[in-house]
């Protein structure tokens, strides 16, 4: 990414970290006092979400500002990507620990009180959970939740497989046309993109809400209901945040602000959508197939 | 923020200075701390914070020790108490050991490598603004009705979900405070990868820029990992999830394992740094260069490596396969193999060495002794049947406080003593400096010495009363504690002492220093390195 400007760029001061420390203060003090009921929980949680939206769209203004007016060099621009791909390693490893809640659960934790597996297991199960058998999807010997029924593959979990691996292609067709400098094609391309993973939520929504209607599947339903949501849903949150930032690239790719060597905002969400791609392939595999 | 008003490096070559906009001093006024991109305010601002902070988690300290003056409840009740030992735990990790950390990477990184600031300043500020508001949170939490944090800072469940309504505070406090550390620790590295002088190269960094880098990955790592834990225990309370309920065909030792996956190498994100620093100091003061550089890189490497697969040796009491116990048994003492080869680096580096003996390098031996000793003691408690006595005794207690406070404690006191006067242009009152080193290095040992004796006669952690015959000890322990604490006073004296006037520091400081940071003036100017300097064997450790 070559541009003007020859120096490191170190801007003077910074108003928006502490727009966004304030910003997140209210958000998770409001957070949690409506997790307690408290007074005005709620409306500061959302307060405190507005003011984190304002700053990011502030900063990254600033950014973008900075960036077209050439302020950034190359070493600026190997910054941007060293910090976007240690933050998505930070992120695989957030998706990590649910995986890992998902295997030891399914692995070690639920044969053990089902009995199965050395070390006393059998006498646990006899002694506490009698009578209980280990089958995966469970909700444990209590019985949590009621009786529910477990989320096939079939039909939207596989439908929104097919939809993710297609938007993974036309973002990788979206940089190849930027990259060759056409701007129409980049333009549709994303719009392709998001449209894809908008309705991708959608129908991840329309799951949940006939799982909560129909199947008597929610967060309640024991270790397969506290797995299942915990993961499909940060996961879908992750969507939709990647789908946000693909749209606000859109907007920006409208108004020409890319160009064939300067776009990398447009490759940081490509980055971070593959990477959502990907959970999703695993979550395909270890939720809803074996 | 106009265009114009940035600072200007080039790297790889030299260029005219843009006069008229290069040099600015900080800007006027109260906002400029606020507002700040400055790697070197950005630092201040940290070490300060973990000075109030320690403070803060002293006091919480004394308020355990004053409580186990004697045995019987005395001062405070013992939920109080729980709540102190929680919170005492939490402020020196999170708001002590690791921000003061981050203060003297953010000082001294950019001066080592030849940058001009961190990769990300705008970043670097948002990292540091973070930690006052997510601390304010999690002290509002004692003001409230259901009282602090009370179940231990490893935070088990099923008891810390008996916890009352500050439970959520404490929770997001926690992820607000881990956004700061992983948002602090992308920053380092990519100022370590990308920011380096030509010439600098890896093999050429001092070891206290490698030790950070590794720190770092180790954060990005695991503070999520520790994220998703709390998240799973937030949604256990509040959503009705079953992740560490058995009813729910959970495991509450599932999140045991989630935790120690991302506790240990904590353990090891507040040792490494302070390995650097050590590994800084002692060849300046033994006037040699540091031996086997080479060696130290690839032990902290594998150190941190190894981090990873030892999590469980916290767990050997709770219940695991035999197998499990077996591999996390031997995987720890493997541990202790990097670890040996750096304190055998350290004394081979004061070997023949034309030593003096300066405040920094009191500490930084005391740091090589005092924490062989807790390393030790870990090895003993890595042994998994014998494990079974000590767990969870103040054996343990005997054994993290040696490394963390004779340790960690020790190697911030050693870099504020060595780099103080690079930073204010001062010398600090070397009498004095001497005086808190010994005063510390006496109470620090009345105080964590006996917890051995009482760990391995049995006396149990986290309880606010004991059985008589530990009265003796824990007397001495207290004493002991209320000498450290008080003494700590001396060092807040010395500091403010040094930024206030003080003998005029030359630009080298120490006869025996090498590196970048010592070619700069004293005190560095406000912004070093626009233009990369010249890399060679006379500005390198190495
Ligand atoms: C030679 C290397 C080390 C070995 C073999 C080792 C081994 C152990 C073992 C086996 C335990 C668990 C004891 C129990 O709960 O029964 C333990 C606890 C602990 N270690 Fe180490 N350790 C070593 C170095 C360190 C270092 C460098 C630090 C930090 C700077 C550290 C901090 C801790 C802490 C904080 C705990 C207690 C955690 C808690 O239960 O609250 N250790 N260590
Ligand atoms: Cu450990």
């Amino acid at each position: 990414m070559s541009s003007a400007a020859t120096a490191y760029y170190v801007p003077h001061s910074a108003r928006w970290p502490i727009v966004g420390s304030i910003g997140l203060f209210i958000f998770f003090f409001g957070f949690a006092s409506w997790l307690n009921d408290a007074f005005l929980g709620r409306e500061m949680f959302f307060l405190g979400a507005a003011i984190i939206v304002f700053m990011m769209f502030g900063w990254f203004g600033d950014v973008a500002k900075e960036s077209e007016s050439g302020a950034y060099n190359s070493q600026v621009d190997t910054s941007f990507r060293l910090s976007m791909m240690w933050f998505i390693f930070s992120e695989v490893m957030f998706f990590a620990a649910f995986f890992g809640a998902l295997f030891y659960a399914r692995v070690f934790s639920g044969p053990w009180i089902g009995g199965v597996g050395g070390g006393g297991a059998d006498m646990t199960n006899a002694l506490l959970y009698e009578g209980f058998d280990y089958v995966w999807p469970t909700n444990g010997p209590g019985d949590v939740g009621g009786n529910f029924e477990q989320m096939g593959w079939f039909g939207l979990p596989l439908i929104n497989t097919l939809l993710l691996l297609t938007s993974g292609v036309t973002c990788t067709l979206a940089h190849h046309a930027i990259r060759a400098g056409h701007r129409k094609p980049f333009i549709l391309w994303l719009l392709a993109t998001v449209t894809l993973g908008f309705i991708f939520v959608f129908l991840q929504a329309e799951e949940y809400m006939h799982a909560y209607s129909a199947m008597n599947l929610t967060m309640n339903s024991g270790i397969y209901g506290s797995t299942f949501y915990l993961l499909t849903g940060f996961h879908g949150f992750h969507v939709t945040m990647g789908a946000v930032i693909l749209l606000v690239v859109m907007i920006r790719a409208i108004r020409n602000h890319f160009t064939a060597e300067n776009h990398f905002a447009f490759e940081a969400a490509a980055w971070y959508w593959h990477f959502v791609d990907v959970v999703w392939l695993g979550l395909f595999i270890f939720v809803y197939l074996v | 923020m106009s265009t114009s008003d940035v600072t200007h490096h080039t790297p790889g070559e030299q260029h005219d200075h843009h006069d008229d906009h290069d040099h600015h001093g900080p800007a006027p006024g109260l906002m400029r701390w606020v507002t700040t991109t400055n790697h070197k305010d950005i630092g201040t601002l940290y070490l300060w914070f973990s000075l109030l902070m320690f403070f803060i988690g002293g006091a919480m300290a004394l308020v355990i020790r004053a409580e186990l003056f004697q045995p019987g409840i005395q001062i405070v009740d013992p939920m109080f108490f729980n709540s102190m030992t929680t919170l005492h735990a939490i402020v020196m990790i999170f708001g002590v050991v690791m921000p003061a950390f981050v203060g003297l990477a953010n000082w001294m990184i950019p001066m080592m490598i030849g940058a001009p600031d961190m990769a990300m300043p705008r970043l670097n500020n948002w990292s540091f603004w973070i930690m006052p508001f997510a601390f304010t949170i999690m002290l509002s939490t004692l003001f409230m009705d259901s009282g602090g944090p009370a179940g231990g800072w490893t935070l088990y469940p099923p008891l810390v979900l008996q916890m009352g309504d500050s439970f959520a505070f404490v929770i997001f406090a926690i992820h607000f405070l881990g956004i700061s550390s992983v948002m602090g620790a992308i920053n380092i590295v990519a100022t370590i990868f990308n920011m380096r002088a030509p010439g600098m190269t890896f093999m050429k960094m001092p070891m206290f820029v490698w030790t950070w880098l590794i720190t770092a990955y180790l954060l990005i790592a695991t503070l999520p990992v520790f994220a998703g834990a709390v998240t799973m225990l937030l949604t256990d309370r509040y959503f009705g999830t079953s992740f560490f309920s058995a009813a729910g065909g959970g495991d509450p030792v599932m999140f045991q394992h989630i935790f120690w996956f991302f506790g240990h190498p904590e353990v090891y994100i507040l040792i490494l740094p302070a390995f650097g620093i050590v590994s800084s100091i002692i060849p300046t003061f033994a006037r040699k260069q540091l031996f086997g550089y080479d060696s130290m890189v690839y032990a902290t490497a594998s150190i941190a490596f190894l981090s990873f697969i030892v999590w469980a040796h916290h767990m050997f009491t709770t219940g695991m396969p035999l197998a499990g116990e077996l591999f996390f048994m031997f995987s720890t003492m493997m541990i202790s193999v990097p670890t040996g080869v750096k304190v055998f680096n350290w004394v081979a580096t004061m070997w023949r060495g034309a030593m003096t003996f300066e405040t920094p390098m009191l500490f930084s031996i005391g740091f090589v002794i005092m924490f062989t000793i807790g390393g030790l003691s870990g090895l003993m408690l890595a042994i998994t049947p014998a494990d079974i006595q000590y767990h969870d005794t103040y054996f343990v207690v005997a054994h993290f406080h040696y490394v963390l406070v004779p340790g960690a404690i020790y190697s911030l006191m050693a870099a504020t003593y060595y780099w103080l006067p690079k930073w204010t242009g001062n010398m600090y009152d070397e009498k004095l400096g001497k005086m808190h080193f010994w005063i510390s290095t006496i109470f620090v040992n009345v105080l964590f010495f006996p917890m051995h004796f009482v760990g391995l006669a049995g006396m149990p952690r986290r309880i606010p009363d004991y059985s008589l015959q530990f009265a003796d000890w824990n007397m001495i322990a207290t004493i002991g504690a209320f000498g450290f604490g008080f003494s700590q006073l001396m060092f807040v004296y010395i500091i403010v002492k040094c930024v206030k006037g003080g003998e005029k520091a030359t630009d080298e400081v120490w006869e025996g220093a090498r590196g970048l940071e010592w070619t700069v003036a004293s005190p560095a100017p406000y912004h070093t390195f626009e233009t990369a300097p010249v890399i060679n064997p006379d500005t390198v450790t190495r």
